[in-house]
Formats: structure tokens, C-alpha cells, sequence
């Protein structure tokens, strides 16, 4: 049996039975929705309408609704994309990453971040999408059979590699999330009294039994799931990085740009991790199984991912004056001192400076600080993505060519939307789903549980 | 005389290990456990191997690969030979570089979903399929074995004393 030592804090706090866990996390699903779960939901959806009504009026109108001109021709909805998937790759890496180095703590939080990166590459996807103008003819960017002539999708494009890697992403993710998920259903189905309630988990866990050969099934393909996500993982964000590492614009041809891009899509998705799970920790009163000891745990993964993007800069900063290129010195001289230096110097302040005060012990475990922070981390790695953008692009080899880029009320109200969107999906997630994983956690009660660890000390 | 199913309750999983080691020695043979979680050290004892469903997604997964291929030569070397800023397109291998990342994702995703659709389909467990556990506390914190006569040659009372002889939360006896 696997035995923990002692020196290492428990992973579940207080004096819980297989039984009390059933009940911290099947509960609040039972119970009547909180008051405040009603306010964040009827915000969620109103700003989530709202954005509906932009990418309505966007589709209705055209491109020609948000800011781009012939200079700047990807901006916000891009920076948007590339934002959203950055987000949803902590998920992935927490539940399969995690899985294949033994990281029992993940065990608390892999469910409600496997949710977030499935949410977040929907609002993602959105993007490019929209951005195709006549969003009903998406499926011409698959190889289906036509007869349009010999008309196929371009495979040495790095746009089509982003179709292949996003879709495998997302649905690899879903599935991989459900397949957790089930026997998590089947103990609510075995649970709730309310007849539509029964019926609805009843279909959702799919007639699962819990037999010996069952879970032992079920062991097997969460290894291998995670074994072929986590080279996953690291493809898709180095695919995204590639749409834009294989152009010719200064700024964007760069060979750092994989592990770069990897490493920032982490340390935001922790971030994001940490605002939703700060907040849920409290309302759903989870605080025995998400403790201080997890909080510290994803700020390391934040500081470590952080000073990887922070040496990234400095290297692309250092190659383009190395490189010779006059017009790959411009375009960082231009980044930093140029009319859009205000937002490479607000990346450097949340994404490099500011992650680092997480040295300090006091700070990483104290739970304000690290909610400002997750907010401080994510605003900082939506402008790195916005100055990647739109500083190499509005002023490239051409100088009568430099134009300027300003944001639509549809640029802003369609961003705006997604997070709207994100935020209702997640918070009926969090209503009506078990937000942890709590059959996996109970593997973990009798080494890592507070009281059967005490027992243990001798 | 009838057939009986035991439906024999154990309410923490160490205690489920002891007895099944404890009756298998004495070569009863345990049908089924149904557990909340997977318990491990059980699959040996009562005899269950271990699953195939690995080797299944590598041929998945190299299914895949093979399609990508057929698929890339298809689209962009056979049917239409695309030629792109003058890179090179008269071969699939020259052209393979490019179609790495398709091939990887390609692949991927056929070793994830075929895995996934033979698990599904091998448990049984599909959406609206009826649950089968004996009893609805299995899927929270009680453990279920499930023992027959049908499957042991002794007689009911001798298996009832040797399950009884164990730490037995609670015994169900059926005829089937």
C-alpha cells in the first residue's frame, strides 16, 4: 500500500468517512440553488446575452463591425483566441500532467479545471469562427468530399493544423472529463430522492455499477488518456504559437515561440484555476479538501511558468538586436518605446514582475493576495498576447503601410460576452456537477486524510 | 434446490481485502465486487486481469496515423498537387514535414475516442442503460461482494458460515 510520510500536510482536513465526503459534494447539489449563486448566475447570463447580441449584429453586418483594418487584420479577436485557449490548457495539464507524475493534490481540483479548459476552448473556438465572416460555411475548413472541383483544405497551413489540434483538444478533454465523471453521477443517481433528479443522473452516469473489471477498466484508460493528452497539451498551444511563428512578420518569426506560448498558456490557466476555485472554495464550503496546501502548490506551478514567459521576453528582446535584422530590432524597439508601449509595459508588470513576490511564503498562502494576483496574471497575459499581435503587425516592412488599431464596442462587447458565456457554463457546472472528483479523492482519505495520518504517527 | 446469490456488505475497503483473500483461499470463487472506488490490490485476489484496453488504443491510435497519411497524400499530393510558395508537393515525403502536426493530431484523437467507445461499450455502460449494483450505498461508502452457489460446489449454509466467519457489515441472501 502506498504509504505518505508524515512531514507532508494532509490532503483532506478534519475527521472524514467515505461517507462524508459523498455528502460535502452531493449536497449543494440537492439543496436549493444559494442566493448567491442566483446573483452571479442572472449577472452571468445577462452579460452572456449580451454578448450574444454582439456576435448576432457581427454575423448580421460582417467583420467590417470590429476595429481591424487592411494594416492590423488580426487583433482583439485573436489576442481573444489565443487567450481563451491559453486558459483552457491548465485542465488538461492538471488532470493528465499531474496524473502521470502521481500528484495526489490534483485530485481536488482536476474536476472543476477539466470543466474551466472545456469551457474556455468553447469561447475560444468562437473566435476564429466569427472571424471566418460566413460563420455557416465553418465546415469548409474540413476535407469533406465536394463539388467545388478538387477543393481541399490546405494541410501545409498552419491555420488547418489549428483546426486538427483545436478540435482533437476539445473533444480528447470532454471525453476524458465524462469518462471521470461518471461514476461521480452514478453515487448521485444512487443518492437524490427527487424523481426527475434520478432520472437525469440515472442517464447521465450511464448504468454504471462500480464491478471489480469496471474500475479496473477505468484505471487503465485514465493512464492512457492522460499519457496522450499530455504530448497534446503541449502540441496545441505549440500549434496556435505556429500561426504564428511560421509567417514572415517581425515579431512573430520566432523560434521560441512553442515552449514560449506552452509555458504562458500554463501560467494563465493556473491563474484562472486560482480565481475560480478561491471563489468556490468559499461558497461551496470546500475548504476541507482545497486548502491553503493546493493554493501553494498551483502559485509554485505560477512562479515556475512565470519565470519561464519572463526569460522568454528577455530572450526574444536580446536575439532581435543579436539577429541583425533591422526589421526584427524595429519591431521590439517599437514594442517597448512605440505608441502601444503602454501595453507591452503592463504585460512585463502582471506577467514578469509581479509573479515573483510569490517567493515570499506569506504571500503565496495567503488566499487575497493570490486572488489579486490571479486576476493581476490573466490581464497581464492578455496584453502579451495583444502586444505579440498588434505591435508586430501595425507597423511592419512598409512605413506607408503603419496604421493603428482601436477597438469596436462589438471588439469589446464580444470579449466581454465570452467571459459572460464562461461564466454561466461554469456556475451550472458548479450547480448541478460534482465539482470534485469525489470517488477519486476517497482512494486518497486513508493516506493523506488528517486523521488516519495521526493515527499513523508513531 | 434453488441456486442462491450472496450479497455480502463490508463497509471499508481494508476489511473487503482480508475477506476476500481469507474466502479465496478457501476456494471460493467471488463473482463480483461492486465498489464506490477502484480498490486497489483486489483485481489478483479475486481473479480479474488486467484489461486489454491499452493495446486497443495504440492500434487505434496507429489507425489513425495510417488514415492521415492516405488522407495527406490524397488531398494534397494525388487528387490536386497543391503548390505553395514553390514548396515542394510531387511526393508525400517531401511534403511530410508539413503534415506532422496533422498526423500527431490525427492520431491522437483515434487512440482517445476508439479507447473510449470500447470501454463504454465493453462496460456496458451506455447513456439510459439500468444500474446494476445490488444496492445503492455501493456507489458511496459500503462494499459489495458478490458470491453463488452456482459457481462453488458446497452447499449454501457451509458458504453462509464461511462468509459469516469474515467481518461482515451485512448479508443479503437471494434465490435466482
Amino acid at each position: 500500500m502506498f504509504k505518505e510520510s508524515n512531514i507532508r500536510k494532509p490532503l483532506i482536513l478534519g475527521h472524514k468517512t467515505y461517507h462524508d465526503i459523498t455528502n460535502d459534494i452531493v449536497s449543494p447539489i440537492e439543496g436549493p440553488a444559494p442566493k448567491q449563486w442566483k446573483i452571479a448566475f442572472t449577472i452571468a447570463l445577462i452579460v452572456a446575452l449580451y454578448g450574444i447580441g454582439c456576435i448576432s449584429y457581427l454575423v448580421g453586418v460582417g467583420i467590417g463591425s470590429w476595429g481591424l483594418n487592411k494594416t492590423v487584420g488580426w487583433a482583439w479577436d485573436i489576442t481573444n483566441f489565443v487567450w481563451w485557449v491559453g486558459i483552457g490548457h491548465a485542465g488538461t495539464l492538471i488532470s493528465a500532467v499531474l496524473l502521470l507524475f502521481r500528484q495526489r493534490w490534483r485530485m481536488a481540483i482536476n474536476r472543476s479545471a477539466e470543466a474551466m479548459t472545456i469551457f474556455a476552448v468553447i469561447m475560444a473556438a468562437l473566435f476564429p469562427v466569427f472571424h471566418m465572416g460566413r460563420v455557416w460555411l465553418a465546415y469548409w475548413t474540413l476535407p469533406l468530399p465536394n463539388q467545388f472541383g478538387s477543393l481541399w483544405p490546405n494541410f501545409n497551413s498552419a491555420l488547418m493544423w489549428d483546426v486538427f489540434a483545436i478540435s482533437t483538444y476539445f473533444s480528447v478533454s470532454l471525453v476524458f472529463w465524462y469518462v471521470g465523471l461518471i461514476p461521480d453521477f452514478a453515487t448521485i443517481r444512487d443518492r437524490v430522492s427527487k424523481p426527475w433528479m434520478k432520472k437525469f443522473y440515472g442517464i447521465l452516469s450511464f448504468g454504471w455499477s462500480g464491478r471489480a473489471k469496471h474500475w479496473n477498466r477505468f484505471e487503465e484508460i485514465s493512464l492512457v488518456l492522460a499519457g496522450i493528452a499530455t504530448p497534446l497539451v503541449f502540441s496545441v498551444h505549440s500549434i496556435v504559437s505556429m500561426d504564428f511563428a511560421t509567417s514572415i512578420v517581425p515579431g512573430w518569426h520566432t523560434t521560441i515561440f512553442p515552449p514560449y506560448f506552452v509555458s504562458g498558456a500554463i501560467f494563465s490557466g493556473f491563474a484562472m484555476v486560482q480565481t475560480l476555485l478561491l471563489i468556490m472554495r468559499k461558497t461551496m464550503k470546500l475548504e476541507a479538501y482545497i486548502h491553503l496546501k493546493h493554493i501553494e502548490y498551483m502559485n509554485i506551478v505560477i512562479i515556475v511558468t512565470g519565470s519561464i514567459v519572463g526569460v522568454a521576453y528577455l530572450t526574444e528582446l536580446f536575439i532581435s538586436d543579436y539577429s541583425g535584422v533591422q526589421y526584427e530590432s524595429y519591431a521590439f524597439i517599437n514594442r517597448f518605446s512605440g505608441p502601444l508601449a503602454w501595453s507591452y509595459w503592463c504585460m512585463m508588470t502582471c506577467n514578469v514582475i509581479s509573479p515573483q513576490l510569490f517567493w515570499f511564503k506569506k504571500l503565496r498562502t495567503n488566499l487575497g493576495f493570490t486572488f489579486f494576483m490571479s486576476i493581476i496574471v490573466n490581464i497581464g497575459m492578455w496584453f502579451e498576447r495583444f502586444v505579440i499581435i498588434v505591435t508586430s503587425i501595425h507597423r511592419d516592412y512598409l512605413p506607408s503601410a503603419w496604421g493603428e488599431f482601436k477597438a469596436s464596442p462589438i471588439d469589446i462587447g464580444m470579449f466581454i460576452g465570452t467571459i459572460g458565456i464562461f461564466f454561466t457554463l461554469f456556475l451550472l457546472f458548479a450547480r448541478y456537477f460534482p465539482v470534485l472528483a469525489l470517488n477519486e479523492l476517497k482512494t486518497i482519505l486513508k493516506t493523506s486524510g488528517e486523521s488516519y495520518k495521526n493515527e499513523n504517527k508513531h | 434446490m434453488a441456486n442462491k446469490v450472496f450479497h455480502v456488505m463490508y463497509d471499508d475497503d481494508q476489511t473487503l481485502l482480508d475477506a476476500a483473500r481469507a474466502l479465496v483461499a478457501q476456494g471460493i470463487r467471488v463473482k463480483e465486487v461492486f465498489s464506490p472506488f477502484p480498490v486497489h490490490g483486489l483485481d489478483p485476489i479475486i481473479g480479474v486481469k488486467r484489461t486489454r484496453l491499452a493495446i486497443c488504443s495504440f492500434m487505434y491510435a496507429c489507425t489513425g496515423t495510417a488514415l492521415s497519411i492516405l488522407g495527406t497524400w490524397y488531398f494534397m499530393v494525388s487528387d490536386w498537387d497543391w503548390n505553395i510558395g514553390g514548396k515542394p508537393n510531387f511526393t508525400w515525403i517531401e511534403n511530410a514535414p508539413a503534415f506532422v502536426p496533422v498526423m500527431f493530431e490525427f492520431s491522437v484523437f483515434c487512440g482517445a475516442h476508439g479507447m473510449v467507445l470500447t470501454y463504454l461499450l465493453r462496460n456496458g455502460t451506455l447513456p439510459g442503460m439500468p444500474a446494476e449494483n445490488p444496492d445503492p450505498r455501493t456507489t458511496d461508502d459500503k462494499f459489495v461482494m458478490e458470491i453463488t452457489t452456482e459457481d462453488n460446489h458446497m452447499s449454501a449454509q457451509d458458504l453462509e458460515a464461511k462468509i459469516r466467519a469474515t467481518n461482515v457489515f451485512e448479508l443479503s441472501i437471494k434465490d435466482y
